[in-house]
């Protein structure tokens, strides 16, 4: 077994996780820093957000606006000390952006352009046509390659946490083009993994989006906040589930049901007005919108189509020259997946399975509760996004708390004590779990199989409507999946590049965390935000403003409990759109 | 149209195989369906020892590049019922060394990213209080079409002289040289100039055009590059002129 040891890893080399790495190396540029990523760093899911990023910079906005529609948005459930500082600190990280090079749209006199978005009181939010988070990873990729300090392991897939008196004190991954098991030790451990979409069936998710560091906070007794709150983006395309854009909706594109009509007017998201209105109609929150068409679909108001009902997303009014210059991937997309020109023609849209709220649960400088252990971006909970997540939120927040993270874990390498003995031998007994699950013989189940039955469960228990029935049935299913996954057969039993073996254990990730989300689901008996019960409506302040916590127990099941929401400035309130 | 179709899909195990063989599986063929849906029907359903890479599915993480009949194509963007008749020959993109099926070695692509220097080069740079660097739309228009390359391979799959000589720095890296050069905010070109017109540079290139024939995302590298030569031949002549011009 190869060992290597460096001050502070970061495993994930998306936004949040290249963001760290090179806060670290700034921070103190005598301190080894590694990226270990299962993917090329440039093909990390960052790559796929399109609509922009938030940060106040416009005269007329205002850090209290951005901090009210982000605590509105999210139900009440946000920590507010958490949001003022993710408020206050994402123009400084924008602007960073922009002098690494970040090809931002800009207006007619050089500056930053920004757009309406969901859910938000003023414009700003920047954008790079519709490709924000593709040009912002590129260029934090680019950008990191200038500090020689920053070392990656490229394509090694991590297996486990390894934590010896109560400290985090490295990882275990295998090197996929090699097959080799590594021990890369460290002071301090960084998980920017991303979420966890994959759980679900139907996702804008990327396949590399299985929760990976969220399961291995979790299996290393770290908790997992507010997992049950799932977002559905209104508008993705049925069976890809390729998403388009928010920023369709906010340069003025309409939502019509079966009828050609504006259904949102009838959910309490204010009067359909020719132009976008800010906090109204299609500018509303995603999870609104979603339940939205739910509701619209019991009418019997949607379409049909061959991989369910759909409604129409129009934005031919927009015009052939603003759709090229503001919404070309938009228009790239409809042409080579759907086949349809939304210059002409409608785009057929449904809700779509697209961030996860929750995560490993993080203070304000991406600490969680284990030692040495941080954790930033969507595979972490801080929580600014509460309940249901703004959009254009994730794609600074990548930038705040992965710098955060970066310099609260260096700070902390700076003052921690060499990896010890212990954590090496663990590496070993993990290497040796391995080579058993890679060279076994004669199991029953595959892993596609149990994937699939895995996703259809959540679907059914814990989608837009939940209920205790519904719940009650997911928790039993997910059991007994947990139960056959041991029994997993793999065909390949190769040590080169082998990726059966690393979906078995993304599979084994996954299923630690549908029961967290349902469990987490079953025991919040109030709707909030992107969590509706149909057997408890409303809101429940009194009971459950709170985040609550999941934690693994000895057989695997999760065990929940409560943390009170951090509250400054904005107590509870009603959720007021477009009146 | 026909229910199922074959995938002719080139293996390379090298714990078992000493060089790529075919192999045949059979798969629903539906008009919805691009390449990489098939592959994953073959590793789900019929045979799980298959390895390719793959992410996104909608063309942007750059991770499905394979050849296609012969073709450098990204698997998530082409259809099954685009294909001419007959089966579908899958292999992995040309002039890389293979690691495994349809997965390529991509380390040296990685280094030659690096030798161009594909960050921004200022010799001052402006405190962030000041704000942003100010850049028109018209100033952005110059450079951005060469941001908007996704490091799919592709171009390298089809360029003849990477085939020919490996040290090439390549399509994808040279556009991406040129993404800064163009960026008003830098002012790295002559860096960049000095390490990319020695061997290997852009001098290599022909002007073959293969490379933005391919590109599924309009980067057009070949007119980068030729572009690239013509500002090279100028600061070389400036250099030459009393007084040296810069």
């Amino acid at each position: 077994m190869e060992q290597s040891s460096c001050d502070v890893l970061v495993v994930g080399g998306g936004g949040a996780g290249l963001r760290a790495a090179i806060a670290v190396a700034e921070a103190d540029p005598a301190l080894r820093v590694a990226v270990v990523s299962k993917v090329y760093p440039m093909r990390s899911h960052t790559v796929s957000a399109e609509g922009g990023a938030a940060a106040v910079i416009k005269p007329g906005d205002s850090l209290d606006h951005h901090a009210y529609d982000t605590i509105s948005g999210g139900d009440w459930l946000c920590d507010q000390d958490a949001v003022e500082a993710f408020v206050k600190e994402a123009p400084e990280e924008m602007l960073r952006l922009e002098h690494w090079g970040c090809p931002w749209s800009r207006e007619p006199n050089g500056s930053v352009a920004v757009r309406p978005f969901g859910g938000m009181k003023a414009e700003r939010t920047w954008f790079a046509a519709d490709k924000t988070g593709f040009h912002m990873l590129h260029t934090l990729f680019q950008t990191s390659l200038k500090y020689e300090g920053v070392r990656r392991f490229d394509e090694c897939f991590v297996t486990r946490l390894l934590v010896e008196d109560g400290r985090c004190q490295g990882v275990v991954a295998i090197e996929l083009a090699t097959g080799k098991v590594l021990a890369i030790l460290a002071r301090a451990v960084i998980l920017c993994t991303g979420g966890c979409g994959k759980v679900f069936p139907f996702t804008t998710n990327a396949s590399i989006k299985n929760g990976d560091g969220m399961a291995l906070a979790y299996r290393a007794g770290a908790a997992l906040k507010d997992m049950e709150f799932v977002q559905y983006h209104p508008t993705g395309l049925p069976f890809t589930g390729i998403l388009i854009t928010e920023a369709a909706r906010a340069e003025g594109g309409y939502m019509l049901n079966k009828d050609g009509y504006r259904y949102l007017q009838d959910y309490d998201l204010g009067k359909p007005q020719p132009k976008p209105v800010l906090r109204s109609m299609e500018l509303g929150p995603r999870d609104r919108l979603s339940q939205a068409f739910v509701k619209e679909m019991e009418k019997g108001r949607t379409l049909k189509g061959p991989y369910g009902d759909y409604v129409h997303l129009d934005i031919r009014h927009l015009g052939e020259k603003l759709i090229d210059k503001k919404l070309p991937f938009v228009r790239e997309l409809c042409k080579k997946y759907e086949n349809i020109d939304p210059v002409k023609e409608m785009i057929a849209v449904r809700p779509v399975v697209h961030y996860m709220m929750g995560g490993v649960s993080t203070d304000i400088e991406g600490k969680t509760s284990l030692a040495g252990l941080y954790a930033a971006g969507e595979a972490a909970c801080v929580s600014i996004n509460g309940a249901n997540r703004l959009g254009s939120n994730s794609l600074p927040e990548l930038l705040v708390f992965g710098a955060r993270a970066g310099r609260a874990a260096a700070a902390f390498a700076r003052g921690a004590a060499e990896p010890g003995l212990a954590a090496a031998e663990q590496a070993h007994a993990e290497e040796q779990r391995l080579f058993e699950l890679r060279g076994r013989q004669g199991g029953r189940e595959r892993v596609a199989t149990l994937r699939v039955e895995m996703q259809q469960t959540m679907e059914a228990s814990a989608g837009i409507y939940r209920s205790e029935a519904t719940l009650r049935e997911g928790a039993g299913k997910l059991r007994e999946l947990q139960a056959r996954a041991v029994d997993v057969a793999l065909d390949d039993h190769s040590q080169t590049f082998n990726t059966e073996l690393t979906s078995a254990l993304e599979l084994q990730y996954m299923l630690d965390l549908a029961e967290a989300i349902v469990h987490s689901a079953l025991e919040r008996k109030e709707s909030r935000g992107s969590h509706q019960r149909l057997d408890h409506p409303a809101r429940d302040d009194k009971s459950y403003l709170a985040h609550s916590l999941a934690l693994r127990r000895e057989d695997g099941s999760p065990r929940i409990e409560y943390m009170p929401v951090k509250i400054t400035r904005w107590p509870p309130g009603e959720r007021v759109y477009g009146r | 149209m026909p229910e199922t179709v074959t995938l002719s899909v080139s293996r390379y195990r090298p714990e078992r195989e000493a060089e790529p063989v075919f192999q045949d599986y059979e798969v629903p063929f539906r008009k919805d369906w691009v390449v990489l849906d098939a592959l994953n029907y073959v590793k789900d359903r019929l045979d799980g020892t298959l390895s390719f890479r793959w992410s996104c599915r909608m063309g942007v993480c750059g991770s499905c590049g394979m050849m296609v009949n012969g073709q450098p194509k990204l698997t998530c963007s082409a259809f099954l019922a685009d294909q001419p008749p007959g089966p579908i020959r899958v292999e992995p993109l040309r002039f890389f060394p293979v690691i495994r099926d349809l997965v390529v070695d991509l380390t040296d692509f990685l280094r030659k990213l690096k030798k161009v220097t594909p960050w921004i080069v200022r010799e001052r740079e402006q405190p962030l209080s000041e704000g942003e660097y100010r850049q028109t739309p018209e100033q952005l228009d110059a450079y951005k079409p060469f941001s908007m390359c996704i490091n799919c391979m592709l171009c390298y799959a089809a360029c003849p002289i990477y085939g020919l000589e490996p040290s090439f720095v390549g399509p994808a890296a040279l556009a991406l040289a040129q993404r800064y050069n163009l960026d008003s905010r830098d002012q790295g070109a002559r860096e960049r100039r000095e390490r990319l017109t020695e061997p290997g540079g852009i001098w290599e290139c022909t002007f073959v055009g293969e490379c933005s024939e391919a590109c599924p995302k309009n980067v057009d590298p070949a007119g980068a590059i030729q572009q690239y030569k013509v500002s090279s031949a100028l600061a070389w002549v400036r250099m030459l002129l009393p007084r040296g011009g810069r």
